[in-house]
């Protein structure tokens, strides 16, 4: 048994533009997963009956199948049913953040129900409004609770871009898949993607680390 | 002024206030007191309407509130309350929890709340303390930016709600003196406690609330030397 990295090497151009995919895939749609997340959450608290129904339909959905299957329904079964096709980035942001509002609306419904009685009444007693009183008062003390959680499907997500490669996204796991195919080498190229994917993945956790203790600032500051 | 006409309360199948009526003119001091779960608190909470009355009127400077067109949002800001557990924002500095209600609902400028925030503050004895955050204050700290938080809003009304029966003994006279300071100031304040000298000493009139109804509405020295009722005068017994 011998290891030859000579083959990744010569092929760098292919992972770096695969990383750089699967970076930006795994902000933009960690943002809108986040901003859809927090809406469907307050969708699940408000009191409308109809609206829980919704919410609760659509987390049902979500997390009740895989997200390979979601994946191919966007980027292959929408096209024959609407007439418009996606390009893979399209169908991978839209899927990815779909799903991701679904987990994140969990998280964060269980962050606002978190914060005590005290908070929301002392804010209606000053006259703040609901929007204002869920923006500036509930959902930061909420997000303080679940950063973790949150850092989790971050780092979830980030993984979870590699399923791209199935509908042909040249992301970092078909770059690598496409290394192999040019150098006959398997484990090389898939061993320094899994490489690139820790170092991603222990960056994201110094990251959020810094942001917990910015975070939690109003604990220590004398 | 406050007007409660036939307020009811009930949670599920519990009726918390069966039928209260009483009036708090304008600058007038009252203070609610009575045993626990008797609806002293509930009365105050229905006042700004944390609590919806089941049945029943209240009128704040001779509007009523509890009608379903009324706006609230705008009723409570000349509201101030005080709650037992303080309920500062603990992700805000004491000077971020005292402007940003004036700023947000008010519409002052940033510079004017601060000016009032540093005024209030001076007045409850904590300027030192506008850039800490809650975490670092005592109890009796906490209560008093609370106060000042309420008073920054310039309510016409006070209500507190059992404001010291969450702190240490020692903390306790440095928040009456506060609210001391607050009585006939020309705000209407009601409040609810259970240090019956502070009522005694700050009270125009001494509502005695018992099993969800007014039992005695009374001047203080009249209810503390010759309760008239007889539930009143055991109450007293068991608290003095």
């Amino acid at each position: 048994m011998k290891l030859d990295f000579s083959c990744v090497w010569q092929y760098w151009p292919f992972l770096y533009h695969g990383a750089i995919l699967t970076l930006k895939m795994t902000a933009i749609c960690a943002v809108f997963g986040f901003l859809l997340g927090v809406l469907l959450s307050l969708v699940k608290l408000s009191t409308w009956k109809p609206l829980i129904w919704f919410g609760r339909f659509y987390t049902s959905i979500f997390r009740g199948t895989p997200l390979l299957v979601q994946l191919c329904i966007v980027h292959f079964g929408l096209p024959q049913l609407l007439g418009v096709t996606f390009t893979t980035t399209q169908s991978g942001i839209l899927t990815f953040s779909l799903n991701s509002a679904a987990y994140i609306s969990e998280i964060f419904r269980g962050g606002i129900q978190g914060v005590d009685k005290g908070q929301y009444e002392a804010a209606q007693s000053l006259g703040i409004g609901y929007r204002g009183m869920m923006k500036d008062i509930i959902i930061p003390q909420a997000i303080k609770h679940i950063l973790p959680s949150l850092v989790n499907e971050a780092i979830a997500l980030l993984k979870e871009t590699s399923i791209l490669s199935y509908i042909g996204a040249v992301e970092l796991l078909r770059a690598a898949d496409q290394i192999t195919v040019m150098s006959f080498r398997f484990f090389e190229p898939y061993l320094v993607i899994a490489l690139i994917y820790y170092i991603f993945v222990m960056i994201l956790s110094v990251l959020a680390n810094r942001l917990e203790r910015w975070v939690n600032r109003s604990d220590r500051a004398a | 002024m406050i007007e409660l006409r036939d307020v009811y309360k009930d949670f599920g199948k519990l009726r918390v206030l069966k039928g209260i009526n009483f009036t708090i003119a304008k600058g007038q001091v009252v203070t609610l007191i009575g045993p626990s779960g008797s609806g002293k608190s509930t009365i105050l909470r229905c006042i700004n309407l944390l609590e919806r009355p089941t049945k029943g009127q209240v009128f704040i400077e001779g509007k009523d509130i509890t009608q379903p067109k009324a706006d609230v949002q705008s009723i409570r800001k000349d509201i101030g309350m005080v709650f037992q557990l303080f309920n500062l924002f603990p992700h805000m500095t004491v000077m971020e929890n005292m402007t940003y209600a004036p700023i947000k609902v008010n519409r002052q400028t940033k510079a004017a709340a601060e000016e009032k925030a540093m005024e209030l503050l001076k007045l409850v004895g904590l300027t030192d303390k506008a850039t800490a955050y809650p975490g670092k204050l005592s109890g009796g700290q906490k209560q008093r930016i609370a106060i000042a938080r309420a008073l920054a809003m310039e309510p016409k009304i006070m209500l507190f709600d059992e404001p010291t029966s969450a702190l240490d003994p020692e903390m306790v006279k440095e928040v009456l003196e506060v609210i001391k300071g607050l009585a006939h100031t020309g705000i209407t304040m009601a409040l609810v406690t259970h240090e019956m000298g502070f009522a005694r000493e700050v009270s125009d009139r001494i509502c005695f609330i018992d099993d969800g109804q007014i039992v005695e509405d009374n001047t203080p020295e009249a209810f503390f030397a010759h309760p008239e009722t007889e539930r009143a005068r055991a109450f007293l017994e068991k608290v003095l």
